[in-house]
């Protein structure tokens, strides 16, 4: 393709690109190096129906005119990045100067709150990606295999999971799971254990949430690789079958590299998708026991009253490099594949 | 002949009809249009505020949960996006950060015969809002349990433990307490009751510094950590709504509630008519041989936004005076425990009353407390669940604290 006819193909989706990706990017990322201006306050008495009090409360003319100085805030660098709600870093020195062994050094790091968030948005991510993925291969063979005329049904009640917005989704196990609801008064029967409460303790709570996931990321799965056994060449399958292949060993070395390639497609979707959960630590009410990156800034953003919208700029720049590298490797490994077709 | 004289009567009704709608509010135009949260007394307000609208007048509300969000800009636009905002103790402090809304005081002179002195919110002098309604977490226990426990009625908090332990011990109740434990908003609400109840300050006298890393601080985290050995098991995923859920299903005994919804909880007609029967609405308890109870107290009023022409203010005040006259506690007792003149509390507003008149101090009006509720909402998790001791969880506090408040220019570094 000549150059000029290439640039013209693409022209349009490279402004959408700029217009719609690379500019608000661009502005999250100037917006995460300012903090709000400084608030110039004063002592003032008020009143409310119970008492009088000496409060303070902000100058608004004197502030107003610094916001007016400077309508970004105050320059802050990578002050925000590195503070204790993100990376951290004096609160990581501190802990690695003085500390007693690798226990404490893993406690007092989970304890801080970027490196809780990443914790579980990371072990969500690896669990769930694989698991789901194998969920939906293993549906997809299923329903690959059954009589044509309750595939329509089938394929229907195998995305349902997909369909449900994720929050409703949530809510409605959370509400199953509760110690009244269905899941939980059941399993308490069924352990003789009175005291099991699935939103109780954290371990369990992340299984109930990696289980959610599962759930409901399985169906995406489904359709991709469904899609691709409807694209399967036959005569290599029936030429196995004749040469006295079981079904395991036709699954084995026919079906699966033939959908390794979407297989790739597949993980990276879901590995972008998972590393952005939000919509389970909301609908389980798990915040006490797992949040996530998405959810800090969820956080920052719905505060009591005043949002920090540098903090969570901040988190939101984090996040995009966190999936960057989730995704070098597939990335790479795609590059090399295209490399190798090309040569 | 007859007709005529029909058509003449019903005219002049409609006459009539219009011009005492007039005289109830006597606005001559304007447009008055509404902001608030979304809860029964904030409803009953806006839909009184509608009476004004006539032809001239137009009157409308947006009720929202969300208005919080909504409030700072839509006040911000000139002109305004809404001329009367429903405010709270803590939703005040982002409007008058920002200078958004007006001082009422000569409004008030010319209108507002009808309010009493302590329903003017103040700031250095000036009236910046006027209030309508007291709210505050109080308790609500079963006096069927606790007669065949064989137990007075709690007055402190210590009295609440000792008395959970009988409930359960004597197999009552598996789990005799109730809590808004959930990190959010209502585990920040649960240290600021307990603090305040301890008598403790939260911030230097005058800056935005934190001072609740003393022995108020450790004493309010054991007593939040003692009490939740007397509930169900997961108590970290209980709001204020789903709490009630739980005690007006008869499971538990003891609740720190919301007086808000007082009315719901002993409301016969409700979901178990025992559990209403037998529910006492009583003072929030005192902690540790002090005085004050353990409880915030919050007020909701109205405030008149900044950015808007004279005409709208007057008319939208005019409105709210019409919605907040004396007969809408009247029509409405159950609604709130209203701060309207003439107002008789009824039966549940007495646990809203019972908190206030012994005592107990108002949730702080300071423009950084939204953020230290946050950083408590976050931190005490962790110790409630036994993954960290009270002195590094109110160290946490105080370093995630400082971390928001340089982030939102109240702190520097």
């Amino acid at each position: 393709m000549p150059h000029k006819t290439f640039l013209a193909f693409i022209l349009p989706s490279a402004l959408a690109m700029l217009l719609f990706i690379a500019l608000p990017i661009g502005s999250v990322a100037v917006q995460s190096l300012f903090v709000e201006h400084t608030k110039v306050l004063r002592k003032v008495q008020s009143c409310t129906p119970f008492s009088c009090t000496e409060d303070v409360q902000v100058d608004e003319q004197a502030t107003a005119a610094l916001q007016r100085q400077e309508p970004l805030g105050s320059f802050n660098g990578l002050g925000t990045y590195t503070d204790r709600a993100h990376l951290a870093f004096a609160e990581i020195a501190a802990i690695l100067g003085s500390n007693a062994g690798v226990n404490d050094i893993i406690d007092r790091i989970y304890n801080l709150p970027f490196y809780r968030a990443l914790v579980f948005t990371l072990a969500y991510t690896f669990v769930v990606t694989p698991l789901a993925m194998l969920l939906g291969f293993a549906i997809a063979l299923a329903v690959n295999a059954v009589p044509g005329f309750v595939k329509g049904p089938v394929i229907f009640f195998s995305l349902l999971p997909m369909i449900i917005t994720p929050l409703v989704g949530s809510l409605m196990v959370y509400w199953m799971i509760n110690a009244d609801g269905v899941i939980g008064a059941s399993l308490q029967t069924l352990f003789h254990d009175p005291k099991l409460y699935l939103k109780a303790s954290p371990l369990l709570t992340w299984i109930v949430i990696f289980l959610y996931g599962i759930w409901t990321n399985g169906p995406f799965s489904f359709v991709v690789f469904y899609a691709g056994l409807q694209m399967l060449p036959l005569d290599t399958l029936e030429s196995a079958m004749i040469d006295g292949a079981s079904r395991w060993e036709r699954i084995r070395f026919v079906v699966i590299p033939y959908l390794a390639p979407l297989a790739t497609f597949v993980a990276l979707v879901q590995l972008m998708d998972n590393f952005r959960v939000f919509e389970p630590i909301v609908g389980f009410n798990s915040q006490a026991s797992a949040t996530s990156l998405s959810y800090a800034i969820f956080n920052d953003l719905n505060g009591q009253f005043s949002q920090l919208f540098g903090s969570a700029a901040a988190t939101s720049m984090l996040t995009i490099v966190g999936v960057v590298m989730l995704l070098l490797p597939v990335l790479v490994r795609t590059w090399r594949e295209f490399n190798r077709k090309a040569a | 002949m007859k007709h005529v004289l029909i058509a003449t009567v019903a005219a002049a009704a409609m006459l009539v009809g219009c011009s005492v709608a007039h005289a109830e509010c006597g606005i001559a135009a304007g447009h008055v249009s509404i902001l608030s949260n979304d809860f029964d007394a904030l409803r009953v307000l806006a839909a009184a505020a509608k009476d004004c609208a006539s032809p001239t007048v137009t009157v409308t509300a947006n009720q929202t949960a969300a208005h919080k969000n909504l409030q700072v800009p839509a006040l911000t636009a000139n002109p305004a996006e809404y001329t009367v905002a429903f405010v709270a103790n803590n939703s005040i402090s982002p409007l008058l950060n920002a200078g958004l809304i007006q001082p009422l005081d000569a409004l008030i002179a010319k209108y507002g015969q009808d309010l009493l002195p302590n329903q003017f919110i103040k700031v250095d002098g000036k009236t910046v809002a006027i209030a309508f309604d007291a709210n505050s977490q109080h308790l609500f226990y079963r006096k069927d349990i606790f007669e065949k426990a064989g137990l007075a009625a709690p007055k402190s908090y210590e009295d609440v433990l000792a008395a959970a332990k009988v409930i359960k011990d004597k197999g009552l109740l598996a789990y005799p307490l109730a809590a808004a434990d959930k990190p959010g908003w209502d585990l920040g609400a649960e240290f600021v009751n307990m603090y305040l109840g301890y008598g403790g300050a939260f911030f230097d006298a005058s800056s935005a510094k934190l001072a609740i890393n003393n022995d108020k601080g450790l004493a309010t985290l054991k007593m939040m950590k003692d009490l939740t050995q007397y509930m169900a098991p997961d108590f970290l995923s209980y709001d204020a709504d789903e709490m009630k859920a739980v005690y007006m299903s008869g499971k538990v005994a003891m609740m720190d509630g919301w007086g808000s919804y007082a009315g719901a909880v002993i409301d016969p007609k409700g979901p178990d008519p025992e559990v209403a029967a037998n529910t006492v609405l009583a003072a929030a308890p005192t902690v540790g041989g002090g005085a004050t109870p353990a409880a915030s107290l919050w007020w909701d009023g109205f405030a008149i936004a900044r950015n808007i022409s004279d005409a709208d203010a007057e008319a939208s005040f005019r409105a709210m005076m019409h919605a907040v006259r004396p007969e809408t506690a009247t029509t409405h007792p159950d609604s709130a425990p209203w701060l309207i003149k003439g107002f008789k509390p009824g039966a549940a507003a007495v646990g809203v009353i019972a908190t206030a008149t012994a005592g107990a101090k108002a949730y702080p009006m300071l423009p950084y407390m939204g953020l230290l509720h946050t950083a408590l909402s976050n931190e005490i998790g962790g110790y409630l669940q036994g993954n960290k001791d009270a002195p590094k969880t109110l160290a946490d506090i105080e370093s995630a604290y400082d971390a928001a408040a340089t982030q939102g220019g109240y702190l520097k570094d």
